[in-house]
């Protein structure tokens, strides 16, 4: 019965006691005075001398640096990202949410010699309290207009809040995920550090010059 | 002097942390030992079969994500087999061994987390759990890669997957699996060799093999009683025909066997994950939308598909009128199967080896009520 077993899974534990810990914390990070010179990014012995008052409080553990949380660019996050020069009301998106929860209404807009008719938008509303980010969504876009986001912080107190409109999803910072956007994956767009502010730099081609669409819009008709 | 006792009845959940979920049992006491057991459960019904009924066939890999959410990878890939035998769809190579490679890391991270809670209910409150979860974050991760989720991956669509692995997923995955093999070497250091998880797990509830072949018991419950069924072996699907593996068994069917199964059967998907990297070829991950449309309507008929879960054997039919969403759609779920031997595990046993015996079962809710 009493054997080698427990002092060997107690060196286990011992091994794993002196390891780093492998969790964050959130939503702040409380570090020492190291830590709170590097995120001032000033050498230890000039952090104390030049912020006494700042290395006081981080030798008592209050000082805190936002956690930069590590995630994979695929992330299907909230706040979708949405470029509405590139929508052109279809609906897919609506059609192939397995809840049903995107809300689209569209009025016929102006006529365009080159582009032909076009669609205007007049709502645009996703109910994300209930949506699941399972990105059926994007997937269906053919346009590349709606991206998942990757921002993950969006707690109200109000459900209606959660509702996302057409504006607010213009608002949004444009950090779309790559998530069945694998030309964002060639281009290394990382979300977390850059935006795509322009919509034409969000599709799945390359945007074409002013050249090009001439030939194939005016010249070759 | 004999203790005079009387028979007592105790409710334990459904909001008891050691349920796996919520789930509730009845039982009746003689003192320290269990008279009668009466489990009820269906707290965690969605209805997900019924959902099935209005939604397209690729809607609903949504859905079996939410049904066993410790391995929605393998809940995916047993309904997209399904969905490929009624439509006659052809996979792509490269999505069938992507899907398999996640399916085995979704097996090793199923299997930490019931042997963690297997500890946790021995009262070992805490350090196995806490090692097994840390592991179980490594995979995540690398699904996070791979489909940008965690839990509620929806990887997989009729005929391979959605999107490839990006570069950065290989030598991580290589990474994690030296890591999950370190990790099981010391959870086998510190736990198959600890002389009280032996004391506490050797020959409790010890289950007759005839009984559970009769109970159509599967998975590592069935392969700790000695029975050679592994549907990865008898049944291959996808290109399980082309990998070599060990199957893992043990003999006594007791607490502990079911345990050693379940951690050498991690070992091995470690295996059979390194074969897939090799034999993996490139080229399109499902087939072109002209082969297999987003909206799927597959002739009318039935089909069952069946893989080799974490738990058991777990299996989908689906009926199809021709329209674009099944008919009907059923689920073979291991969970709820294993479950029904509870009564015979438990009864005559001791009022400590309750939840012990009831993790050994490793069951999930959200797939026995569905
Ligand atoms: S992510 Fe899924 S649930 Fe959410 S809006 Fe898109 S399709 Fe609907
Ligand atoms: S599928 Fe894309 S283009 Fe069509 S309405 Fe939705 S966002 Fe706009």
């Amino acid at each position: 019965m009493i054997g080698l077993g427990l002092p060997r899974g107690f060196l286990i534990t011992l091994k794993n006691f002196v390891r780093p810990p492998v969790t964050e914390q959130y939503p702040d990070r409380h570090v020492g005075l190291l830590g709170a010179a590097k995120e001032a990014g000033m050498n230890p012995v000039h952090f104390l001398f030049k912020r006494p008052g700042d290395s006081i409080k981080a030798i008592a553990g209050l000082a805190t640096v936002p956690v930069a949380v590590t995630q994979s660019s695929r992330f299907r996050g909230n706040e979708f990202t949405f470029y509405e020069d590139r929508c052109t009301a279809c609906a897919s998106c609506a059609k192939y949410c397995p809840l049903g929860i995107i809300e689209i209404a569209s009025v016929p807009g102006q006529i365009d010699a080159q582009e032909g008719e076009s669609y205007k938008l007049e709502v645009f509303d996703i109910d994300i309290g209930r949506c699941m980010f399972c990105g059926l969504c994007v997937e269906a876009c053919p346009y590349d207009a709606l991206h998942m986001g990757t921002d993950f912080e969006r707690s109200k107190y109000v459900r209606d809040e959660l509702v996302i409109t057409k504006e607010e999803l213009f608002a949004a910072p444009k950090r779309p995920s790559a998530f069945y956007r694998p030309q964002f994956e060639e281009k290394r767009f990382d979300p977390f550090q850059e935006t795509i502010d322009d919509y034409h730099n969000a599709g799945r081609h390359e945007r074409p010059s002013d050249e090009e669409l001439k030939r194939k819009w005016v010249d070759e008709r | 002097m004999a203790v005079k006792t009387q028979p007592v009845t105790v409710n334990l959940g459904p909001q008891h942390p050691s349920t796996h979920g919520v789930f509730r049992m009845r039982v009746m006491f003689d003192g320290e030992e269990i008279v009668d057991v009466e489990p009820v459960f269906g707290y965690l019904h969605r209805g997900s079969e019924k959902l099935a009924e209005e939604r397209t066939y690729t809607q609903i890999v949504t859905l079996t994500d939410r049904m066993d959410y410790v391995s929605s990878m393998l809940n995916n890939q047993a309904y997209i087999l399904a969905v490929e035998k009624l439509a006659g769809i052809e996979p792509s190579p490269r999505g069938v061994w992507l899907r398999m490679i996640a399916g085995e890391l979704q097996r090793i991270a199923s299997h930490l987390v019931a042997t963690g809670f297997l500890l946790q209910d021995l009262g070992a409150l805490g350090t196995p759990l806490i090692y097994s979860m840390r592991e179980r974050e490594n995979i995540l991760d690398l699904f996070e890669m791979l489909c940008g989720a965690r839990i509620t991956n929806s990887y997989l669509r009729p005929g391979g997957v959605f999107m490839d692995a990006p570069g950065e997923f290989w030598p991580a995955l290589d990474r994690g699996l030296d890591d999950i093999v370190r990790s099981i070497d010391d959870l086998e250091t510190y736990l198959s060799g600890n002389e009280i998880v032996f004391s506490r797990t050797k020959g409790t509830a010890v289950l007759p093999q005839e009984l559970l072949i009769n109970a159509s018991i599967t998975g590592p419950m069935l392969r700790a009683s000695g029975v050679d069924w592994d549907l990865r072996h008898r049944a291959p699907y996808d290109y399980y025909d082309r990998i070599s593996f060990e199957r893992k068994l043990h003999t006594a069917s007791d607490n502990y066997a079911r345990y050693w199964v379940r951690v050498q059967e991690a070992r091995e998907s470690v295996n059979i994950i390194r074969q897939c990297i090799d034999q993996i070829e490139p080229g399109p991950v499902r087939p072109s939308f002209d082969d297999v449309p987003r909206l799927i309507r597959p002739p009318s008929g039935d089909a069952y598909a069946a893989i080799e879960g974490s738990k058991g054997e777990l299996g989908f039919y689906l009926v199809s009128d021709g329209g674009i969403a099944p008919y009907r759609m059923h689920v073979r779920s291991s969970s709820l199967i294993n479950l029904t031997l509870l009564r015979d595990m438990l009864i005559g046993g001791q009022f400590g080896d309750l939840f012990v015996t009831f993790g050994s079962v490793d069951l999930n809710m959200g797939e026995v009520d569905r």
